[in-house]
């Protein structure tokens, strides 16, 4: 996360998506850079520690490396996305929420159990509405017809 | 168990996730772990088939193991075959196997490229956008070089499905940034800039991105985005909320769409075609109207995606920096923002305030906000916002208000947090020095910095004060004076011993007029910190006590006995126990006139960039600013009086020396061998034309070399150039015929930087030297092997004219590195021994690898780039016999030496090396990469190096060869 990329201050994208809970087991990672595993560990408990110690009255901002993290609570879990610092914050935190809002449809009320036993459906949910590091599709109406529709395939 | 209620998951999937939740303990989990791997080798080995169902069963099983966190040594072959099933959810597995476990397995790529090959060649949309996703999310190599050429093809068709478009556009994002030499443009790009007209939305979001990463790249291939972006912001910008259906969220009409096509404008200059300019102000002003309106819904989504449209438009307005009304509307709308009560909004409002502030149509208007900045500062909860507080007061200061803003940074400093204060200190310092009117201002403050914040005053700050005082005769007696009276405190920093310390002993004498700070007052005052002191402290400390002994002969005996003192000659540091013993010396033997000369006022610093900003520039690290705004500041800084030595080094291939010699005069006796090194001159060697040098000094230089350097100013201070061209020429009056250079030792130098360069019946020469990044430091020692003197001892320069019997003397030199060279330097030494004038001329080992700063890397990176050096000039190989015995430390001990990282485990083969490093030099930076493999049997290397510059791979080549 540090030579890479660094240089080309004008390029915006999500560098990783993750999904936590409280206690640090993460739901979902989805990597849009190369690391090595030891290097996702890393990023995951670092991600981890900055996030959970923050409160409401803070922002939903915080630097990270020579990138930030754009994070939003529900619940117990966390929902981080990790962006270069010239990238535009509430863009992706309302990107989360969207995001959210199609797991919610799609798994009828959404709960972390959903994402534990459902992992493999999430993927798809999240390569329908981010993609090779940027945002593909923001139509909740799209995609959840796109999901029903996968959903009805064998 | 919501999925498995649902019944349309896998049982057997389910039932496991579920046990390992119920596992009790991290052994029970891997107990149960492991009897699943089992069961799934067996099943996989087994005589009978699988069916498609279990193996996708197996394969899903697997891969939560995987995302649990162990390890997977298996299953690849069933997860690609599952690639080729018929059935979607079969496909699905497969694909996602391969995407989280990518794998650069040789023999599995082709068969997952075939598969890839397949779907997207089967007009099936969903198998398409699997097979697109697949190639997105891995994004290897071998992929672009198997599909660059079709996936354009599939995004251009006219009957593509929209969301394949949607997903081709991306794969090509993907492939275009990791191997953009294999995605070329082509006819593709016009129909590409297309799309952004294209009916569906989701595809223009998508080309949007790919438009922007192009046309950041070759933005004259995409110029006529541009206005098919502003058409299409306008429209979406104009409409009812409700006309966008899908797209409009919370009743924000295409947020993200719009935030994106505001960051494709930003690519660009204003329009230069007044309609579309017209129409693209009138969209920027709607959005900013829209900001004054009645929200239309009281969540936080409404309002947070509309300020995210509301920002990237002020991004732009700043960006293009070009209509004085946006710009203040902008800063009006943020400065309403400034005191909302959502504290990300309060946050986003002080960063993008920040970019303004740079403005010169918005400085103004930034500035009203001092207050609610101010006030800011002292009551937002959240560290980060303060934070942005503090960057935005550096931001908007300037003459008018430099002294209110730095009090209250200040005043903030002795609260703040501790991972913000170092910053704090350095900004302050920064505007402390440029906005100084009256320089005794800026020395209060930063002796304020040390007293509120010691700590976390680093030494570029406690050296620039040091610098500007002595530059600054005005301000001297007042320094003098001020640090004075802060050393008085029982308890004062470490930090302010030193600057007191160097002050007094430079200007003490501007304040002993004054009977309550008499010599002998200062002197006690200074020493009664000295023990409380850590070892460059205390050295600073003695060099001011010598500097007392030129300015108050009355304290001369004092100072003696102290020098005199056991704790100080047999002090176990030896840099202590030396400064003692010579100074000690200096004072007994040295005649006045002498001392005088010696221990002169330091001559004024050359005026160069504040260390202070560079060390500023390189904590925030790039990216962490806003580029423009970095750019702009570096101007400022320029204006702020300090100098930019970017003076051009095109043609300095050819290394062209230049020394600058302080001279003595007249000689001073040496009567022991032990303090010669005190009076050794400091020899700058610059690879590079005069005018750089001044360069040299740079951040590192430490005032305890600066205090030793003898006064420019009195005795003959010479500009020679040694060398012109790559002939060594002798720079004395008398000049000599130079014999053979010696270089007998040269080649043991490369892979290490200590060591005795040459020796002869009469002289030694050691070298010890120290390499960073382009610059270097090299100290060269001259042993007299007789017992007779050496006269008219002269190194490449007039050196000090003679060298006692047994006495050693020694010579510093700077190095740059400017481009990367080939011949190393020449050091010319004559002196007359005996009555024989003696000519010694020895190759310098300074070579292109000691500019090497090594790179760690992973095995996948390594070869990622390995390939991307691919070019036949960037490749360099040798093949040769091995000369010493093929022991592997040695050889890794030899790869560090040379300075590459010794990447280990990257290369398949365990007997070879390879290697990374970056070549720093002045104008560039070269990446390196070398992997040697060695043939045992045959007692042979090979060597390979690619860096992206053929000189730089042919010269690392032949130096690393002959080590072995």
């Amino acid at each position: 996360l540090v030579a890479t990329g660094v240089g080309a201050k004008t390029y915006r994208r999500i560098r990783f998506i993750l999904i936590q809970n409280r206690a640090g087991k993460t739901r979902l990672a989805k990597w849009y850079m190369q690391f090595d595993d030891d290097e996702k560990q890393k990023l995951i408990e670092e991600v981890h520690a900055v996030v959970t110690v923050r409160d409401a009255k803070h922002t939903n901002f915080v630097e990270f490396r020579n990138f930030k993290i754009i994070y939003r609570r529900y619940a117990g879990l966390y929902f981080c996305i990790c962006v270069d610092v010239t990238d535009n914050n509430l863009a992706y935190l309302e990107g989360i929420h969207n995001f959210v809002e199609v797991l919610n449809e799609y798994f009828h009320n959404v709960c972390e159990l959903d994402l534990v036993f459902n992992f493999y459906k999430v993927y798809t949910v999240v390569d329908e509405m981010f993609l090779a590091g940027e945002i593909r599709e923001t139509s909740q109406t799209k995609v959840l017809k796109q999901l029903l529709m996968l959903q009805s395939l064998e | 168990m919501p999925a498995v209620s649902k019944g349309d998951g896998m049982r057997g999937l389910a039932v496991f996730i579920s046990d390992i939740r119920n596992c009790k303990s991290k052994e029970a989990e891997i107990k149960r772990i492991n009897k699943e791997l089992a069961n799934i080798r067996s099943k996989f080995k087994g005589d009978k088939a699988l069916d498609g169902y279990s193996k996708k069963k197996y394969v899903c099983k697997l891969l939560f193991i995987f995302l649990l966190g162990h390890d997977i040594d298996f299953g690849h072959m069933e997860a690609v075959n599952l690639l080729s099933s018929n059935k979607y959810t079969e496909k699905q597995i497969g694909y996602l196997f391969i995407s989280v476990l990518v794998n650069s397995n040789s023999d599995l790529i082709s068969l997952i490229n075939n598969a890839i090959k397949n779907d997207l060649s089967s007009r099936n949309p969903t198998f398409m956008n699997l097979a697109l996703h697949c190639i997105a999310n891995v994004g290897s190599r071998e992929m672009a070089e198997a599909f660059a050429a079709e996936v354009p093809r599939i995004l251009v068709a006219g009957d593509t499905m929209d969301s394949v478009k949607q997903s081709a556009a991306l794969c090509l994002l993907r492939l275009n940034r990791t191997s953009p030499d294999l995605v070329p443009m082509g006819e593709w790009t016009t129909r590409v800039v297309h799309l952004l007209n294209d009916q569906h939305l989701g595809v223009v979001t998508a080309a949007t991105s790919l438009i922007t990463t192009l046309a950041q790249k070759s933005p004259e291939d995409f110029k006529t985005s541009v206005s098919l972006a502003v058409a299409r912001l306008s429209r979406i910008v104009s409409s009812a909320s409700t006309d966008l259906q899908d797209y409009t969220y919370y009743f924000v009409a295409a947020p993200w769409l719009s935030v994106k096509l505001l960051r494709l404008l930003q690519c660009y200059p204003p329009p230069e075609d007044g309609a579309i300019r017209g129409r693209l102000t009138e969209c920027l002003e709607t959005i900013l109207n829209k900001a004054q309106e009645p929200p239309k819904s009281k969540k936080v989504q409404h309002s947070n995606a509309k300020n995210a449209v509301l920002f990237e438009a002020i991004s732009l307005i700043i960006h293009h920096d070009s209509e004085p009304t946006l710009l203040v509307r902008a800063c009006n709308q943020l400065g309403q923002f400034l005191q909302h009560r959502e504290t990300n909004l309060r946050y986003l409002a002080l960063e993008s305030m920040c970019t303004l502030a740079s403005s010169e149509f918005s400085h103004e208007a930034v500035k009203t906000h001092i207050e609610t900045v101010i006030n800011a500062l002292k009551s937002e909860r959240d560290v980060s916002v303060r934070q942005r507080a503090v960057d935005l007061l550096y931001a908007m200061c300037d003459r008018s208000n430099a002294k209110q803003i730095v009090a209250e940074m200040l005043s903030y400093l002795e609260t703040a947090d501790y991972s913000i204060r170092e910053e704090i200190v350095l900004k302050v310092a920064i505007l402390a020095e440029k906005y100084a009117v009256d320089y005794t201002w800026y020395v209060d403050t930063i002796l304020n910095l040390i007293r509120f914040a010691g700590d976390y005053v680093s030494d570029e700050v406690w050296y620039r004060v040091i610098q500007i005082v002595i530059n600054r005769d005005e301000v001297q007696g007042y320094a003098a004076k001020t640090v004075f009276e802060a050393l008085q405190a029982p308890a004062c920093h470490e930090n302010l011993v030193k600057v007191g310390g160097y002050i007094l002993g430079e200007f003490g004498n501007l304040i002993a007029g004054d009977s309550r700070s008499s010599p002998l007052i200062q002197f006690d005052l200074l020493h009664s910190k000295f023990h409380l002191c850590t070892v460059p402290t205390r050295a600073l400390l003695l060099s001011a006590y010598i500097k007392f002994i030129n300015l108050f002969p009355e304290v001369k005996g004092t100072i003696q006995v102290v020098l005199r003192s056991d704790s100080q000659l047999r002090n176990a540091d030896v840099e202590l126990q030396q400064r003692a013993v010579e100074y000690l010396r200096l004072s007994c033997i040295a005649s006045t006139d002498i001392l005088a000369t010696v221990l002169e006022e330091m001559p004024p610093f050359p005026e160069r960039e504040s260390s202070i900003l560079a060390k500023l520039k390189r904590k925030k690290g790039p990216g962490n600013l806003h580029p423009d705004l970095d750019e702009n500041r570096k101007e400022r800084s320029v204006n702020g009086g300090t100098a930019d030595h970017s003076s051009t080094t095109s043609n300095a291939k050819v290394l062209l020396l230049s020394c600058v010699v302080y001279l003595l005069e007249p000689p001073i006796p040496l009567l022991s061998g032990v303090y010669i090194s005190y009076f050794s001159m400091l020899v700058f060697l610059v690879f590079a034309s005069p005018t750089t040098s001044t360069d040299l000094l740079g951040l590192g230089s430490t005032i305890a070399t600066q205090n030793s350097a003898p006064p420019a100013s009195k005795g003959a201070s010479l500009l020679v150039d040694v060398f012109s061209g790559n002939t060594a020429a002798f720079p004395v009056a008398t000049p000599v015929a130079v014999g053979p250079v010696a270089d007998e030792n040269f080649s043991r130098f490369v892979c290490k930087n200590n060591g005795v360069l040459y020796e002869n019946q009469l002289l030694q020469i050691g070298l010890k030297s120290e390499f960073r990044q382009n610059l270097g430091r090299m100290y060269v020692f001259f042993g007299n092997k007789t017992s007779t003197q050496f006269m008219n001892f002269a190194a490449s320069v007039p050196a000090d004219p003679t060298v006692d019997g047994g006495a050693q003397l020694q010579q510093i030199l700077n190095i740059e590195c400017v481009s990367d060279f080939v011949d190393a330097p020449v050091l010319n030494i004559q002196f007359r021994y005996g009555g024989t004038l003696q000519n010694i001329a020895v190759k310098l080992p300074i070579t292109l690898n000691k500019f090497f700063q090594p790179t760690e890397m992973t095995s996948l990176d390594f070869f990622q780039r390995w390939k991307q050096l691919g070019a036949p000039q960037q490749e360099v190989q040798n093949i040769f016999k091995a000369r010493h015995s093929m022991d592997t430390e040695v050889t890794k001990a030899k790869i560090m030496g040379f300075g590459a990282a010794l990447l280990d485990g990257v290369d398949p083969n365990p007997f070879n090396f390879v290697g990374a490093g970056v070549i720093h030099t002045k104008t560039t930076q070269v990446g390196c990469l070398l992997r040697l493999e060695p043939n045992t049997q045959a007692q042979m290397y090979r060597l390979t190096l690619r860096t992206s510059r053929d000189t730089v791979s042919q010269r690392l080549c032949d130096l690393l060869s002959e080590q072995f």
